[in-house]
């Protein structure tokens, strides 16, 4: 639990500002880029794809997170994070909605919270342990689904997004499994492989 | 002729070399690793289920929102096309939404061996 503590302590304020970074700097790259600008013809169709699946990934963490902080499984620090960490999976969210709109994409949808209540299984949650073991693999996931598409995308300042985005995860990812008393990976090179 | 057989024999022993590597244990690690930030076995998620994708004709998960390429493939899936498609699924299904590949052959032969499993 201290390491929830810490991390917390890593303060929120600088999770808002980076993510704040993100929203802004991408709408601004967006909008600075006339080619990209001028609508969905091909790479920046195949660029849409790959960001709505992107933001599919966020929309179901930022109902994971809601699933876990409506469970009362949650102690109140891990609960303080688990909030601050769906705080970041909105930002992203809207930084991606802003960047696929710019494209002239159009945004996948949320889904209900039941709809995801059932895909990831949430009936099966019992303890704070199971919640955080969830989050866990959904942020790892998350990590290596955003560090896999990066060689995809046709326009290299959104595979660096991307990779802003998989640092975000890692970071979350990193809180979780320490919060859950697992080891860290031994190896280099584990993110992504 | 004697080269065709040749030719031949070497063809065979690739794939029954290949089929003595696949290792679906390792592409169950695999598949835990790179593909369940999307996916899930038994549940619709970012991505379709994968239970039952071995036979399964591409497109046909009920109750999935596919793209429009997924939708009117042709294609039924067994271990070699799954094994393209990860390659490069927008090489095999021009217009499909995933933009998740795996480099390494063996990685894509055990992951659709683990896929094969999931009956």
């Amino acid at each position: 639990m201290k390491s929830i503590v810490i991390g917390e302590a890593l303060s929120r304020r600088n999770f808002l500002a980076t993510t704040a970074t993100l929203s802004a700097g991408t709408v601004a790259l967006l909008a600075g880029n006339s080619a990209l600008a001028q609508g969905m013809a091909g790479n920046a169709a195949a660029d849409v794809g790959i960001l709505n699946v992107a933001l599919g990934l966020e929309h179901e963490a930022i109902n994971a997170y809601q699933l876990g902080a409506a469970s009362g499984l949650l102690q109140k620090p891990v609960l303080d994070i688990a909030v601050g960490f769906q705080s970041h999976h909105k930002a992203h969210r809207d930084a991606l909605i802003a960047t696929i709109q710019k494209l002239g994409g159009k945004p996948v949808e949320e889904k209900k919270l039941d709809d995801y209540a059932k895909a990831l299984n949430a009936s099966a949650l019992k303890s704070q342990s199971d919640v955080l073991d969830l989050a866990a693999r959904l942020e790892l996931g998350a990590t290596n689904a955003y560090l896999g598409v990066i060689p995809s995308f046709k326009d290299t300042a959104l595979a660096k997004v991307a990779a802003r985005l998989a640092a975000d995860e890692t970071m979350h990812w990193t809180v979780l499994t320490n919060a859950l008393g697992r080891p860290l990976p031994a190896a280099a090179l584990t993110f992504g492989a | 002729m004697v080269t065709k057989v040749i030719a031949i024999a070497i063809l065979v022993f690739t794939a029954l070399t290949q089929e003595a590597l696949a290792d679906a244990a390792r592409g169950k690690l695999l598949y835990e690793s790179r593909c369940v930030g999307c996916h899930s076995v038994d549940h619709n998620r970012i991505g379709p289920m994968h239970r039952g994708v071995v036979g399964r004709k591409a497109g046909s998960v009920k109750g999935y929102d596919y793209s429009p390429a997924l939708k009117a493939s042709k294609i039924v899936w067994n271990v070699t096309l799954l094994q393209k498609w990860l390659a490069n699924p927008e090489a095999l299904i021009p217009g499909q939404d995933m933009g998740y590949a795996v480099d390494e052959p063996r990685d894509r032969l055990d992951l659709a061996e683990y896929l094969a499993t999931l009956k």
